[in-house]
């Protein structure tokens, strides 16, 4: 007996092979009109794409055009200085504009716009050069300066980052509604010279100067936009060594050299092209390989493929610092010193990153201030070496049963771990649950949410503890050292300390510097002992450049990618 | 038919009402906030942000003042991306995912088509095996990953002819489309390959494929007039929505290859809750999907005579 | 002239039994029932079907000496590891941070003490024209090129001189390097490179902690032990895949075949009687259908999840359940409706009809089986499907939170690692496969064993 599967077909198609050659025939005679169809269809198409708009790419590295090609990772969503707040916008902005002061490829602050300045403690001046220009020719003036930073307070703008403006003063009442823009401290008394009153001493104020939100701005190009300054390639003028000629958005972006830029010690290629978009690591890796880019960065499960390739792998700390915020508030668990102290005796950062994480540009936290953070003279943490930290799950389990009697409590409910969506944090988040677990007996719930959600929930102050992390503004320990103080919206976990706000107010205005970075070690010592955060790690990034490329800069403060050094060597062996 | 081509689209602006009515409401019932972002704001700035996006008026005032913008054909301006009108947005964007999605259907209808006969005139034997195996073995691991292992099939075939034979990734050029629009029509044509072959095999038993054999009509006309334009017909049904999902569904493909389309839109628009974007896509979607609908079921009633689109 | 006699005339004798059956009448669902159990590979697929079941229920209850079930024990001392490698470990001290003190007198790049999993410590002397030094490691040698490998520690003056690796340690060789740096941090010719062994250790207290060893066994610093045993290796926190398969076995199978057999049915429901009813009522439906569809997907997952009041790092499966039936039927029922619109013009429903059958019967027993076909086809493909949106839902706090997994996520984490260490990528995608073929070959002998065109075909 037949099986029954093969019975249906079998009796009329098996037994009558001639079926089955002759069907098999006509299905490869429409296989071929399908073809020759598809193959019309694809020609149609490529017109059709042509004409909406592709990428331009002469490969990563074109000697004759004297250009590059990079991959950008994110559409920025606009170019307007005064309201960017992303990471992609400050990168191109930071080419395609500059500041009164710079950073140079040591990292150091070094004159821009401005070439000289002096900073007292009442307020600043600064003395513009002659030969800045703008893209059109027209020079840079103190008034541009002026308008810009008026346009960054207006509270009509909403500027998100209008805060680091506000050492100038009367910015933060201005920004508030309470005053008229015209009140700002900030006055051109010419072309030439700019002028800065302070709320109060800011010694810092030179390295704030160089931020992206302080850069100029022309009024008549300004108002000539129509309300869509930033929106487009044409929209934009540019003062720094690149001009953004051509955006297609989503797409691409084209930038040339700026004829009328100053400093012939900067913009050494003629092109940059951002022919694609995209923040698929392992995308970027292809094109990379593929000799399509010129640079990009490197996870864990790529670095033996890199060591394979035998690439040049390089790192640097991108600044940030990732840590376990806990919420101080009334009614939570967390807001337990003996509970935060528990917590705190029962990990070790190093495991965290060289076991779980893996990936070899991190570096396991030991304190708020992370290790490139400039001191007196020195590195800050030399100067203040971090607390010592050991783990120690006894004295944890002690500090536990302490905090347990203290609320009262038969046994401890779940906590709430709030988390983002990103891998790394899910990944952290796991390990956490299953480490305190395992030394402390806590039942800990990943919250995972969506970026905004999450920020909902900080805000509100839905959880028990949050994986936050902090990138710096500025290249002073100021930009870490005020997180906490109970004055700043930042503070989502409402820590709340006396001694923690006199010492950031020490270190906002305090003019020597001693005393100044005495405050910052001590608001070191105080994040430890009063367990405000548990750190976890500093970031770092891997990367590969082409060899071919030098100059190339990554920069922990500032922008983070800097090509305005970068050239081409064409010494090769 | 005019007057029922007439009634449908008439039935499709009435649903594309509902979906806008819908997903606006629960758009602003879901939790969190457009306007939270890392770096908190003051007060002050907050409420220029609320009046600078509308949200500072009453839930049933906004709906009312975006369905009056939307029958003049204006979505809003993005919250994310500042400045760029959503109208920009999907009149830049769409066409790329389009062309995308329809060679991706393309491809997945001419593959599934004819593999799907395929595997049903040689039903148990050797191709079919294989072919089914392949099928199976696709579905079962993730998209992304046959979207990665393809890219990276590019990069070694590039370099080890030494020159760019297809490009890795990008848009622009035909060679840019091919294996895109490969790898994103891949799933439907795994799919229409099963579809084609189970419907293959019950049009082979049926009566008239008998009685046309008893005929003596010849094996290759059968195979034509009577098998494949009977079989076809469910393929037909999936075929419509497949080209809405797929233009709008895009999104690895669209990030792996890095093509300017509007899939990726539509996905960050949720996360970001960015209300304008959000709204623009799905109406915009939806009427798409309508139309879709309306021409699949014409199609029908022009492929297969018996059917009666209305009683 | 043929011989004709009258015994050809006889008369045939007469046979009751002719108007005998020769065997008994089989109804639709007992013919359907008996050509399944004939099909050889439905009949395979059925005992995978179990041997799943089994796996899925009674895997968890599995704890031997050598094997215990525990899907969320992390053995960060081997993970990521793949099946079948070698699992020998020294014992050593518990680990105490080095300051780079005892140095061994000794010229240019060298190991302060033998290189373990624990950490590698090196030591060097400043390296001459030296600002600074910055410590590579690679897994190949360092050639003409001077691919360092990966950089693991800058160092701006010469006052450091030693470092400890213990950045994820496989056993095996590394070769680290030392380059001096210039005054301004960049590279500087003139580096030194060391190959290095390194050797999987643990210590006395891990041991006895994870349970390999005995409290009585005498055990002591410098044996060797073996550490737990992982049949399929582990995944990136160094869980036993095994485990976790078995564990996201339930959730994968739950949502995975639960899901797409509910809403395909409700799809059958909506889409047959769209179909057979038509007119007004079949345009009602199917707009509704269509709206169904068009609405963003994500939105609504995130406004079901907090409907169903899914607390945070809670496992939210019923509400994924049901958000994925409501939000997911309509193509089936398209589908059905098509195949409908087809079978109703038939000619055997017209004769039904005749014979007086009610709309029910018709339905029922004419027109769905005729389905099947395309039904049992996209339960086939909805089932991964429905694997693979769980596991992309998870990341906005829908379906299982961790540590539970699912076979869909494994495959997600899997996919990060797919070329360095595939194991954690093909064994979830391996059990998808098996499941769907197994649901596929079965379903494909059901429509075999259903098709009335094919009975009595013997």
């Amino acid at each position: 007996m037949q099986d029954a599967s093969s019975t249906e077909a079998g009796t009329t198609m098996d037994t009558d092979s001639n079926f089955a050659t002759s069907a098999g025939k006509q299905l490869g005679l429409y296989a071929l009109y399908a073809l020759f169809g598809l193959s019309v269809l694809i020609y149609v198409l490529s017109v059709a794409a042509g004409s909406s708009g592709g990428s331009v790419s002469g490969g990563a590295i074109n000697i004759e055009r004297n250009s590059i090609t990079i991959v950008l990772t994110e559409e920025p969503p606009q170019l307007d200085s005064t309201r960017s707040t992303d990471a992609v916008s400050f990168i191109v902005l930071a080419h395609a504009m500059e500041g009164l002061i710079a950073y140079d490829d040591n990292d150091q602050l070094t004159p821009g716009v401005a070439e000289r300045w002096e900073i007292r403690d009442d307020g600043a001046t600064f003395w513009i050069r002659e030969g800045a220009k703008w893209s059109d020719g027209q020079p840079v003036t103190a008034y541009d300066f002026e308008f810009a930073w008026r346009r960054v307070l207006d509270p009509a703008t909403a500027s998100e980052y209008s805060f680091i403006l506000y050492p100038i003063k009367n910015a933060e009442l201005v920004n508030r509604g309470d005053l008229p823009k015209e009140m700002i401290g900030v006055r051109a008394l010419s072309d030439r010279v700019l002028e800065v009153e302070f709320e109060r001493s800011t010694p810092y104020f030179d390295k704030l100067v160089a931020f992206n939100t302080y850069y100029p701005l022309r009024e008549d190009f300004f108002e000539s936009t129509n309300g869509r300054y930033g929106a487009d390639a044409d929209m934009l003028l540019s003062n720094g060594p690149y001009v953004v000629t051509e955006w297609i958005h989503g797409s691409s972006m084209l930038w040339k050299k700026n004829p009328y830029y100053w400093n012939d010690q900067k913009g050494f290629l003629d092109e940059i092209v951002t022919a694609y978009i995209t923040h698929d690591v392992n995308a970027k890796l292809n094109l990379f390989k593929d000799g399509q880019i010129v640079e990009t960065s490197l996870i864990a499960p790529m670095l033996p493929t890199a060591m394979e390739q035998r690439w040049q792998i390089d790192r640097f700390m991108d600044g940030s610092l990732f840590f376990l915020e806990f919420n101080h508030r009334e009614n939570r668990i967390t807001g337990n010193w003996n509970f935060r102290r528990a917590l705190q005796l029962a990990q070790d950062p190093s495991e965290l990153v060289y076991k779980v994480l893996k990936e070899a540009s991190y570096l396991p936290a030991q304190s708020l201030f992370p290790v490139w953070i400039q001191g007196i003279k020195e590195a800050f943490r030399k100067e203040y070496p971090a607390p010592e930290h050991k783990i120690d799950v006894e004295r944890a389990r002690e500090h536990l049963e302490l905090a347990r009697q203290e609320l009262g409590l038969e046994e401890f409910p779940p906590i709430i771990l709030l988390s983002g969506d990103s891998p790394l944090s899910l990944l952290a988040g796991e390990y956490y649950q299953e480490l305190y677990k395992q030394n402390l007996g806590l039942e800990l719930r990943i919250d995972a949410q969506i970026f905004k959600q999450r920020l909902a929930k900080m805000t509100s102050g839905e959880f028990d503890i949050v994986m936050a992390g902090w990138g710096p503004d500025y290249f002073d320990a100021l930009t870490f050292g005020d997180l906490f103080a109970s004055w700043n919206l930042n503070n989502r976990g409402h820590y709340r300390s006396e001694e923690m706000d006199r010492l950031v107010s020490i270190g906002r205005s305090e003019l020597d510097p001693e005393k100044r970075m005495d405050a910052f070690g001590d608001i070191q010592q105080l994040i430890h002992e009063d367990v405000v955060i548990i750190p976890m790690y500093e970031r770092g990034i891997s990367f590969v450049v082409d060899p071919r490329l030098k100059g190339f800069k990554r920069r922990s403060v500032g922008p983070d990618v800097d090509y305005s050094y970068a050239f081409i060597d064409t010494t090769e062996d | 038919m005019w007057i029922y081509v007439l009634k449908r689209l008439l039935q499709g602006i009435v649903t594309v009402w509902f979906i806008a009515t819908a997903t606006f409401f629960a758009m602003h019932n879901v939790p969190g906030d457009p306007l939270l972002n890392d770096r908190a704001v003051s007060e002050a700035i907050r409420i220029n942000l609320e009046a600078k996006y509308g949200l500072d008026q009453p839930i049933g005032t906004q709906y009312l003042i975006y369905l009056g913008n939307l029958v003049q054909g204006d979505f809003g301006i993005s919250f994310t991306q500042e400045n760029r009108e959503v109208n920009d947005i999907i009149r830049e964007h769409f066409p790329i995912s389009a062309i995308l999605g329809v060679l991706a259907v393309v491809f997945a209808a001419a593959g599934g088509i004819l593999f799907g006969a395929l595997t049903a005139i040689y039903r148990n034997r050797l191709p079919d095996y294989i072919i089914m195996l392949l099928v199976i073995l696709g579905i079962s691991v993730p998209s992304f990953v046959i979207a990665a292992l393809s890219q990276l099939t590019l990069v070694t075939l590039n370099s080890a002819v030494g020159a760019t034979i297809l490009p890795v990734a990008g848009w622009g050029t035909i060679l840019h489309m091919l294996v895109p629009a490969l790898v994103l029509g891949l799933g439907t044509m795994a799919y229409l390959t099963r579809l084609m072959r189970s419907s293959m095999l019950e049009v082979v038993n049926s009566d008239f494929v008998r009685t046309a054999k008893a005929k003596g009509v010849p094996p290759a006309r059968i195979f034509t007039k009577h098998q494949l334009r009977n079989a076809i017909l469910p393929v037909i049904t999936v075929l419509g929505p497949s080209i809405a999902a797929i233009t709008t569904g895009g999104f690895v493909v669209e990030l792996v290859f890095a093509i300017p389309g509007l899939g990726r839109y539509f996905v960050q628009a949720v996360q970001q809750l960015d209300y304008t974007v959000i709204m623009g896509t799905t109406v915009f979607y939806g009427a798409f999907l309508v139309f879709m609908v309306i021409l699949v079921d014409l199609l029908y009633g022009f492929i297969d005579p018996r059917v009666k689109l209305e009683k | 002239m043929t011989d004709i006699s009258s015994i050809d005339f006889t008369p045939l004798r007469g046979y009751r039994e002719v108007q005998a059956i020769p065997r008994p009448s089989l109804s639709y669902w007992q013919d359907a029932w008996i050509r399944l159990k004939a099909n050889k590979r439905a009949l395979a697929s059925l005992y995978i079907v179990m041997a799943l079941a089994f796996f899925t229920l009674f895997g968890p209850t599995i704890c031997t000496g050598i094997w215990c079930f525990d899907p969320a024990l992390q053995d960060l001392d081997q993970v990521s590891k793949p099946p079948g490698t070698s699992r020998a470990a020294l014992i050593v001290d518990d680990y105490q941070p080095w300051t780079g003190d005892r140095f061994v007198i000794d010229e240019g790049l060298r190991l302060g003490e033998p290189a373990t999993t624990q950490a590698v410590r090196l030591q060097w002397n400043a390296l001459p024209g030296a600002n600074g030094h910055r410590v590579y490691r690679n897994i190949f040698p360092v050639g003409p090129e001077l691919a360092y490998g990966i950089p693991l520690a800058e160092f701006f003056d010469n006052d450091t001189l030693f470092f400890e690796d213990r950045l994820d340690l496989r056993p095996g060789r590394y070769y680290y390097s030392v380059v001096p740096l210039g005054v301004r941090g960049e590279l500087l010719q003139g580096y030194q490179m060391i190959e290095v062994e390194v050797l999987r250790v643990t210590t006395l207290r891990e041991a006895l902690e994870r349970g390999l060893v005995e409290e009585s066994a005498d055990v002591k610093v410098g044996d060797q032990i073996n550490l737990a045993w992982h049949p399929l290796g582990t995944d990136y926190l160094g869980r036993d895949m095994l485990a976790r398969l078995m564990a996201g076995a339930r959730v994968s199978l739950f949502i995975g075949v639960g899901a797409p057999f509910l809403f395909i049915l409700f799809g059958v429901v909506f889409g047959s009687m769209a179909g057979f009813i038509g007119g007004r009522t079949d345009q009602l439906m199917m707009r509704f259908a269509d709206f169904v569809v068009a609405l963003p997907f994500l939105l609504f997952m995130i406004l079901f999840k907090i409907a169903f009041g899914v607390g945070p790092g809670e496992s939210g499966v019923f509400p994924m359940l049901v958000a994925l039936v409501v939000l997911m039927w309509p193509a089936t029922a398209r589908l059905v409706r098509g195949q409908i619109l087809q079978i109703r013009e038939q000619g055997y429903i017209s004769a039904s009809q005749l014979l007086g059958a009610k709309t029910n019967y018709l339905i029922l027993r004419h027109m769905i089986p005729n389905t099947l076909g395309v039904v049992l086809v996209t339960i086939t493909f909805a089932i991964p499907n429905a694997i693979f949106i769980e596991a992309f839902l998870s990341f906005i706090g829908m379906g299982v939170a961790p540590p539970t997994p699912s076979w869909g996520s494994m495959s997600n984490e899997g996919i990060k690692t797919m070329l360095t260490t595939p194991h954690e990528l093909i064994f979830p995608s391996l059990f998808i496969s098996i499941t769907v073929l197994a649901l596929n070959l079965l379903g494909d002998g059901l429509r075999d064993a259903l098709d009335a065109k094919m009975r009595n075909t013997e």
